[in-house]
């Protein structure tokens, strides 16, 4: 075997188990972060692959109705707050972020550390419950469903999220006290990489939603353990309410889990079509924007609840403006690529796949913001193809996109370009063979969470089933040449892409307090059109300040 | 690096500044947790108004307002605290602490005494006690009495965390640079202000709103 542990960069600084548990290098709480949602996202995707073969056949010959809405709702579960929540800023935010900022590490290191000792705690709680029987109540835990009905593992699961809040809440903190107080000289806010800023944006969101969603899941969790009723119509409660705060914490949620994606295709683009991002600051802000924006929009959720027609209308009105400012960024992320020297390099192509999935994913989303459309097709398939699309084909995407661009600074070694390409092709295929055919099932009025369907439907479930085949060999594929490359990969260069940033600036892999020098600023993020980056990019060196 | 706790910090001045920031958005986070339940209290009280205000008298008025008054001169004896701190006074600002801590355990105490009263009157509809409610619409009643149990334990929850950091703070006094005392104080200052903020507001809100 090769060493993996490099010699005086901070995979060498300290080996064994103890060195990497105890570690507060932001770096290597990074790597645990990875290797945990990975092995969560290969479980919420074997769930994903069961359901697929169920539905293969119009009759429920795999699994039971009982063990089906167990798989959906553990999917759900597992996928959003054990994978796509903590996603790209529990692995590529926590890498990135000091080095991007130039900084020697998180403001607060120990918190960070302590953040993956919650997820993991939390995890434990979620894991029992797959194991001890389950829970069929859906990932978003409806009441009175939940309270009343529901003979799964609820409290269990839903303690194990409440937890692992606490350490969504601890990296949001992190993240904006960081931002805020150690950029380096001269990296003034608009100077700061779109990734930074997707990040902070995230962040805000994780600190000010995650709290709602804990106190909704504590009076479920009070109301099945102590009695307590608040949404129990029995006792004077309103089941509408969980809803209401529920969607209040899970609509900004999901812009929890497509900022980040937005943000690494945001450095990914310019660095394959050597031009500076187009419009950066309209980006930058739009990604505020769409922070404030998603607080306003849960009750789009809610069209066939029986909130009043008011309230109905005005949620659709504002859910048509939060696709602005995501509108703003594909427009600048398409003019960013004209003209551009184009390559198509793993990253670059993954970061086109995420541009075409989230576009078609987000003119869904405006279906489904239009109040008559989203009566027809409530709690169908077009709902599930809709995020999906966002959320596998834009986020997924995205890191995969983002692991590929930094897998060199993470670990030092160049991964096989052939197979990474492979794989990004692979995954796209098999990504629109999968969730393609359930825009149609939704269209003709297939609802979500059966097991079972009219035979009529069976062409488009095959459809979709075979793709998910493709889509789960898309996925397996990095698992192998990326480890592979762990131990046999080439050494790769400090600025193997020719990038701008201050990731790039230091050695890969990166010292244990990443810059021999603390790096000074002296122009915008995306220099690529600036005379004499060639022959800047290889050796962390100290700039004179600008006057 | 010199005398900060973390590598990223350059100098203790800055780290503190970092820390007070931290805490300020801790407590944004928090708000809007106690926020969500306060929005559920809001919505029932809309609801069902009549039946909430009948059920509030039969709360401890007296017991409450002395809580209340306990926990406001907790913030007092904190306030000083971060004031000798800012001195280097030492041993005045553990004896500060060590009031305020002592201040909160009389509140959570008082709590126990009137949480013991309402157990005895058959007012907490928990764990299967029984209920028993001769005034109004008991049904109503019932839920004002679940959500004043949720709110008010989520309260002393908090209490008995700012109640162990300060512990915790003061059994590490001796090991902590001045740098790191001064940082604490002002960290746990600000939460305990939060803490005690959210009792100002629930006081009036399940004891004397309906009066």
């Amino acid at each position: 075997m090769t060493n993996v542990a490099m010699p005086g960069t901070y995979l060498g600084d300290g080996t064994g188990p103890r060195a990497w548990l105890l570690t507060t290098d932001h770096k290597r709480v990074a790597w645990l972060y990875l290797i945990s949602l990975t092995a969560f996202f290969f479980l919420g995707g074997a769930m994903a692959v069961l359901m697929r073969i169920e539905l293969a056949t119009p009759a429920g010959d795999l699994v039971s109705d009982d063990v089906y809405n167990r798989l959906f709702s553990l999917h759900g579960i597992i996928m959003v707050w054990f994978f796509l929540v903590p996603s790209i800023p529990a692995t590529l935010g926590n890498f990135l972020l000091p080095l991007m900022i130039g900084a020697r590490d998180l403001a607060f290191p120990r918190l960070n550390l302590a953040s993956w000792y919650v997820f993991i705690f939390g995890s434990l709680f979620a894991l029992f419950a797959v194991v001890a029987g389950g829970v069929d109540t859906g990932w978003t835990f409806y009441t009175p469903l939940s309270t009343l009905y529901a003979n799964g593992w609820v409290s269990t699961a839903a303690f194990g999220v409440f937890i692992v809040g606490f350490s969504t809440i601890m990296t949001g903190i992190n993240f904006i006290v960081s931002v805020h107080t150690l950029r380096a000289p001269g990296l003034t806010w608009f100077r700061l990489p779109i990734f930074v800023w997707t990040l902070y944006a995230t962040s805000l969101v994780m600190v000010l939603a995650t709290p709602v969603l804990a106190a909704s899941l504590i009076l479920i969790v009070l109301e099945r353990v102590f009695g307590i009723g608040v949404f129990n119509p029995d006792l004077g409660g309103d089941p509408l309410l969980f809803q209401h705060l529920f969607w209040f914490y899970s609509h900004p949620a999901v812009y929890i889990m497509i900022l980040p994606g937005m943000g690494v295709v945001s450095e990914v683009l310019p660095c394959f079509s050597r031009r500076p991002l187009f419009g950066y600051n309209a980006v930058a802000i739009s990604s505020m924007a769409i922070a404030v924006f998603g607080f306003l929009v849960w009750g789009h959720h809610m069209f066939v609840s029986g909130q009043s027609a008011y309230a109905g209308v005005v949620f659709s009105f504002l859910s048509f403006c939060v696709a602005i400012p995501s509108a703003i960024k594909v427009f600048n992320w398409s003019l960013t690529l004209r003209k551009g020297e184009i390559s198509f390099e793993t990253p670059m192509l993954y970061a086109l796949f995420f541009l075409a999935l989230f576009t078609f994913g987000g003119l869904a989303g405006l279906f489904l913001a239009a109040l008559a459309v989203d009566v027809h097709v409530h709690d169908t398939y077009f709902v599930i193809a809709h995020f999906h699309y966002i959320m596998v084909g834009g986020m997924v995407t995205a890191y995969m996109a983002g692991l590929h661009f930094w897998w060199p600074k993470l670990t030092g070694r160049m991964y096989s370009e052939t197979a990474g390409r492979i794989a990004a092709i692979v995954t796209f295929v098999g990504f629109n063979l999968t969730f393609f055919p359930q825009f149609v099932l939704g269209f003709d009025g297939m609802p979500r969470r059966y097991h079972t369907y009219p035979p009529e439907f069976q062409f488009w479930n095959v459809l979709s089933s075979a793709g998910a085949v493709v889509l789960a060999i898309g996925y397996l594929m990095p698992l192998f040449y990326l480890g592979w490359s762990l131990f046999h990969g080439a050494r790769a260069p400090d600025n193997p892409w020719n990038a701008t940033g201050l990731e790039w600036q230091t050695s890969s892999p990166p010292p244990p307090h990443n810059f021999e020098t603390m790096p000074i600023v002296t122009r915008p993020a995306y220099a690529y059109d600036m005379k004499g980056l060639e022959h800047e990019r290889f050796s962390p060196h100290r700039e004179e300040a600008a006057p | 690096m010199s005398g900060t706790e973390s590598v990223a910090f350059d100098t203790p001045r800055r780290e503190r500044r970092a820390d007070t920031f931290a805490m300020w958005v801790f407590i944004g986070s928090e708000a809007m947790l106690f926020g969500a339940i306060f929005l559920v209290f809001l919505v029932a009280h809309i609801d069902f108004g009549p039946a909430f205000a009948a059920a509030s008298k039969r709360l401890s008025l007296p017991l409450g307002t002395f809580n209340t008054a306990v926990l406001i001169t907790s913030s007092f004896t904190m306030a000083l605290a971060h004031g000798l701190a800012l001195h280097r006074r030492w041993r005045a600002t553990i004896w500060a602490l060590v009031a305020t801590a002592a201040l909160g355990v009389c509140f959570l105490i008082v709590k126990g005494i009137e949480y013991g009263k309402e157990i005895a009157e058959g007012l907490a509809p928990l764990l299967g006690l029984p209920f028993r409610y001769a005034g109004p619409d008991p049904v109503h009643a019932e839920f004002f009495f679940g959500l004043y149990f949720a709110m008010t334990s989520l309260h002393a929850l908090h209490l008995i965390g700012g109640i162990v950091v300060i512990a915790g703070m003061i059994a590490l006094w001796g090991a902590a640079s001045p740098a790191n005392r001064l940082r604490r104080v002002v960290a746990i200052g600000l939460y305990w202000h939060f803490v005690d903020i959210i009792w100002v507001f629930m006081f009036p809100v399940l004891y004397l709103i309906n009066r």
